[in-house]
């Protein structure tokens, strides 16, 4: 045989195996579980996050199934990881909705939920996300659903934070330039210009930094009232330090992430003072809170994160509606999401009150914290718009 | 080649063809996303291993030409070109700007290229990042349209893995062509020996630099389909990462053999599936077999087949001869 | 003025991390042709021995740190060589290469998936008080590894150039199969790059964790800085590390201060282009001439 014809042998047999083997339904399973399709970041720069949320999902789905599962049957949940990669998150939940699930979760990054969402919404599976970029809900999705406050809503609350608390005339925002910091940027900027403060200094700084040095210089010579950080855990932390290291005197201000607890462990003593808006504090002073934060931390040896705490309540959201509707319908579910509630007293795993809205936004309590002794210490309570 | 084999060779590629084709039909909507993005890939997998392969360079710059391509049609499309006209933009505009990149980077040596490409990668990717006056910066571009040839709409996915398949096909019989011809014949040289190829009048720089842009154009012309596969792009998928594996997908399949794109390429997009039992493991197992596979047989899987096959050859009669054996370092 | 201060110092701090995953890079190149695509991951990976040895094992800080040298000298050392480096070496330099990019995503997923996605805290060997050295301030760990970076140097040098070993390394590297001749043990003296490699790693971890915090991707950045100050540098030289380290970390800091935060990652790479097309021998680096 010459090399020709081996090699298009040997590609025709390897291909002809193959694909049939890999590519085809799998064995159809039982009508009785239901499926949960996790489509989320388990790899990539999205890792970390992604796999808190997933871990967290797996969590409640054991418990829920433990204690007889929704409506008496299993709950079945497969993981598909999109890579932090928005080609192959449009795959992966291409073939979750081959498997036709009830309900789709995740994913986090706001790139891979623009690439995917049209699918489930063509699918008509109600499909919640992680991602807080304020366009997602305002792009006509009926089917998508936010399990957490998105970035705009967000930063509307830390903006009169630092109008009414803190009466900063003037901020530097140090954000990171990433998917996640670019769209708390935008909505900070907004913000911002609406109150009428005025922007000190604007410095990007990138995912994985180690060096602050340069950020810390530009933001302390800006001359601001206080300094706005929004950025990862680990960079959060090494700002932190090095805004500590350099006498930095103004109040550190922060979303969510710069108060978290893991910050203030990578941080030591450099968090303290630190202060802002949460709006999923697994540290809030609610027992149900803190006994979610518990059971974490006992089965994965880490602290849940805020993303952890989303997939958790959103989940059992999931159950407490479904449910209520006393049926395992997609579409109907979906319906019912727009314009509903769930509570601690229809379900005591959601956690806390929980609204949807028309275009899928979630509404909730949120906190003002501070940092107080290597400790976040919620200061008040910001009650949400809907009662 | 005998008329017989020839015949072979003929029918086997024609099944392989008919096979690829026929795919789709029996696969779910996933299945045929998967084959899709195998075409797209490999028509990359070719451009780097005809720089690899063939002339012997180095880049680990593909990732950012399927980019750059991806992103000119992106544009182009969205804003009312037909998709004919964005391939022969992104196509040239990755030719045009590989020549640029090429010019002063081959003139230093061998691995010194690797790590010129990996900066223009890094580069090319914080500019997709940071000029989202240009790009849609991390926001990235969205609603990017299926192309539509002469009123036949490939919107559906099968529609769309065909056409795929089709472009795969004209640029797999286009490198099967240049191969072939005396500027293939020269792109050998160069890789197995520059300086006799030198020493014999090869213009050893015009030709080094002319598989570069090559190979550059064809990461252009990838993205091209990219773009409207996936209908979204950000500047993610187009980093270092991306280039890393197109090279390990040329090196798993075979640098420098004609089939090694294909089957690299299907080896990195099938696996994933083969080992879907091993759940978060299959990344570690995916690079532990690279390691094997290359530590036995670094000439990749086609030189894998080979060699089985030749194994497999009934060993003619020879005459007893002293053979003198080298000594392995 | 005591911004720039500041900056300059911070830069050198940073630079000297630099410095240190360079060193072990250039050196690999330099004795046994090896070019390490792992060398970022290969730091990062003994601070988690060190965790693991802490966590499971109970050990003290100063015992787990051992372990960690103990387990990267024979993990990342001889492991490597004996089973990546010796089967790939006689197929060329393209094949290795590639085993060691394979071998960076190998460790980097199994840290994550075996020990942790998360970033760890890492214990300071040296506590971070801080000093004021001309308004500017500056803390022990940044002087520490700055210091060791030196030291690291200057000893690898004097070993190279003074001691008999050192100078059979440079000869087995130099010309192979002449050193055989002259009875040189050229297996052993690479396999005593690898050790000497995997040692600094090491130390280079258990320095840098503290600041970096331990987690699996730190690997990646660190990889791409360690090859741009090695050819910024002098691939050829081992000073050429600890040149191209520094200077890259102040630039670094002075263009993110005042070119451009978007584009500070651009202008190191930037540098690397101009010094490669410029320059190839690096700033430090001696000239080679073109083998034929």
């Amino acid at each position: 045989m010459t090399i020709f014809t081996r090699t298009a042998a040997s590609a025709v047999a390897l291909l002809a195996l193959t694909l049939p083997l890999t590519l085809t339904a799998t064995a159809g399973s039982a009508a009785e579980p239901i499926k949960i399709a996790d489509v989320i970041e388990l790899s990539g720069t999205g890792a970390t996050t992604g796999t808190n949320w997933r871990n967290a999902a797996a969590m409640a789905i054991d418990e829920i199934n433990a204690k007889g599962g929704i409506l008496g049957r299993q709950v079945q949940m497969t993981d598909y990881d999109t890579q932090t990669n928005p080609g192959v998150s449009r795959a992966q939940i291409q073939k979750a909705l081959d498997g036709e699930p009830y309900v789709i979760l995740g994913p986090i990054f706001s790139g891979s939920v623009k690439a995917n969402m049209n699918l489930a919404q063509q699918a008509e599976i109600p499909q919640f996300v992680g991602a807080q970029a304020e366009e997602l809900t305002h792009l006509g999705d009926d089917y998508l659903f936010r399990a957490n406050l998105s970035q705009g809503a967000g930063m509307a609350k830390i903006a009169n934070y630092i109008h009414d608390d803190i009466k900063a005339k003037s901020i530097a925002v140090v954000w990171v330039n990433n998917d996640f910091g670019k769209g708390g940027h935008d909505a900070i900027l907004k913000q911002m210009a609406s109150a009428g403060i005025k922007i000190a200094a604007d410095i990007s700084t990138e995912s994985g930094q180690a060096d602050f040095a340069a950020d810390v210089v530009k933001a302390k010579s800006a001359n601001p009232d206080a300094i706005f950080v929004y950025s990862n855990e680990e960079e959060s932390a090494r700002f932190l330090r090095e805004a500590k290291k350099q006498g930095v005197a103004v109040p550190l201000v922060g979303e969510t992430t710069l108060l978290g607890q893991k910050v203030i462990d990578l941080a030591g003593d450099a968090a303290n003072g630190a202060r802002g808006h949460v709006s999923l504090s697994p540290d809030a002073p609610i027992p149900a809170v803190q006994a979610f934060r518990d059971n974490f931390k006992k089965r994965y040896d880490n602290l849940p994160d805020h993303a952890a705490m989303q997939a958790y309540m959103a989940v059992y959201a999931i159950k407490a509606m479904t449910e209520k509707l006393g049926k395992v319908d997609s579409k109907a579910l979906a319906a019912a999401f727009h314009g509903g509630t769930v509570t601690p007293a229809m379900e005591p795993n959601v956690l806390m009150d929980a609204s949807w809205d028309k275009n899928g936004d979630v509404d909730r309590d949120s906190f003002l914290a501070e940092v107080v002794d290597g400790k976040q210490k919620i200061v008040a309570v910001l009650p949400r718009l809907a009662k | 080649m005998t008329g017989l084999r020839r015949l072979l060779a003929i029918v086997l590629s024609l099944g392989a063809v008919a096979v690829l084709i026929a795919a789709p039909f029996d696969l779910k909507p996933y299945g045929v996303y998967i084959l899709s993005l195998w075409a797209v890939t490999a028509i990359a997998v070719i451009g780097l291993n005809l720089m690899i392969g063939y002339a012997g360079q180095v880049s680990l710059a593909q990732g950012a030409f399927v980019g750059i391509g991806a992103y000119t049609t992106a544009l182009l499309t969205t804003h009312g070109v037909p998709w004919i006209g964005a391939l022969v933009a992104s196509g040239g505009l990755s030719f045009a700007i590989g020549w640029l990149l090429g010019y002063p980077a081959l003139r230093v040596q061998h691995h010194y290229l690797a790590f010129v490409t990996l900066a223009f990668n890094t580069l090319v990717g914080l500019i997709f990042r940071n000029e989202d006056w240009l790009t849609g910066g991390i926001g990235g571009i969205s609603g990017i349209p299926r192309p539509s040839l002469l009123g036949w709409s490939t919107n559906p996915p099968r529609s769309f893995y065909l056409f795929c398949f089709a472009v795969l096909l004209l640029v797999a019989l286009a490198t099967w062509w240049l191969i072939r011809s005396p500027w293939g014949r020269a792109f050998v040289a160069l890789r197995e020996n520059p300086v006799r190829a030198l020493s014999l009048g090869v213009d050893t720089r015009r030709y080094t630099l002319l598989a570069f842009a090559l190979g550059s154009g064809l990461g252009g012309v990838a993205g091209a389909l990219y773009a409207p596969l996936v209908q979204f792009i950000d500047p993610t998928p187009f980093g270092l990462g991306f280039s890393l594996n197109l090279l390990l997908m040329v090196i798993v399949g075979g640098s420098g053999f004609f089939l090694g794109p294909f089957v690299g390429t299907l080896v990195a997009v099938l696996l994933p599936e083969w080992l879907r039992f091993a759940q978060g493991y299959y990344l570690i197992i995916y690079a532990a077999l690279v390691i094997i596979l290359l530590a036995f047989c670094p000439t990749g899987l086609m030189g894998l087949f080979g060699r089985l096959t030749t194994a497999l050859r009934p060993v003619p009669a020879r005459p007893a001869a002293a053979t003198l054996t080298e000594t392995v370092p | 003025m005591g911004d720039l201060i500041h900056l300059i110092t911070a830069g050198l701090a940073t630079g000297a991390i630099y410095a240190l995953v360079a060193i072990g890079f250039v050196l690999l190149w330099q004795t046994s042709q090896t070019i390490n695509f792992a060398q970022g991951q290969f730091v990062m990976l003994p601070a988690f021995f060190v965790l693991a040895a802490m966590k499971q094992g109970g050990l003290p800080l100063w015992a787990a740190v051992l372990v960690g040298i103990a387990a990267s000298v024979l993990l990342l050392g001889v492991g490597f060589k004996k089973l990546i480096v010796d089967p790939m070496r006689r197929h060329g330099v393209l094949p290795l290469v590639i085993a060691t990019v394979a071998l960076g995503l190998l460790l980097e997923e199994s840290t994550k998936t075996l020990f942790s996605a998360q970033a760890e805290a890492f214990p300071a060997l040296v506590p971070s008080t801080t000093f004021n050295v001309l308004g500017a301030p500056v803390s022990l760990q940044d002087l520490s590894i700055i210091g060791f970076a030196i030291v690291a140097v200057v000893a690898l040098q004097l070993f190279l150039t003074r001691t008999t070993t050192g100078r059979c390394m440079q000869a087995a590297a130099q010309n192979p199969e002449v050193a055989r001749i002259l009875g040189i043990p050229v297996e052993r003296m690479i396999l005593l790059t690898f050790v000497i490699n995997a040692t600094l790693v090491a130390i280079a971890s258990v320095l840098i964790s503290p600041i970096y915090l331990a987690k699996f991707s730190n690997g990646g950045a660190l990889g791409v800085a360690a090859f741009v100050a090695a050819i910024v540098g002098g691939f050829n030289q081992i000073r050429g590390a600890i040149v191209g380290g520094l200077l890259l970390g102040v630039v670094s800091n002075l263009a993110a201060a005042y070119i451009s935060a978007q584009y500070r990652d651009a202008i190191p790479l930037i540098l690397l282009i101009l010094v490669i097309l410029f320059r190839p021998r690096g700033l430090a680096g001696r000239a080679e001439e073109r083998t034929v």
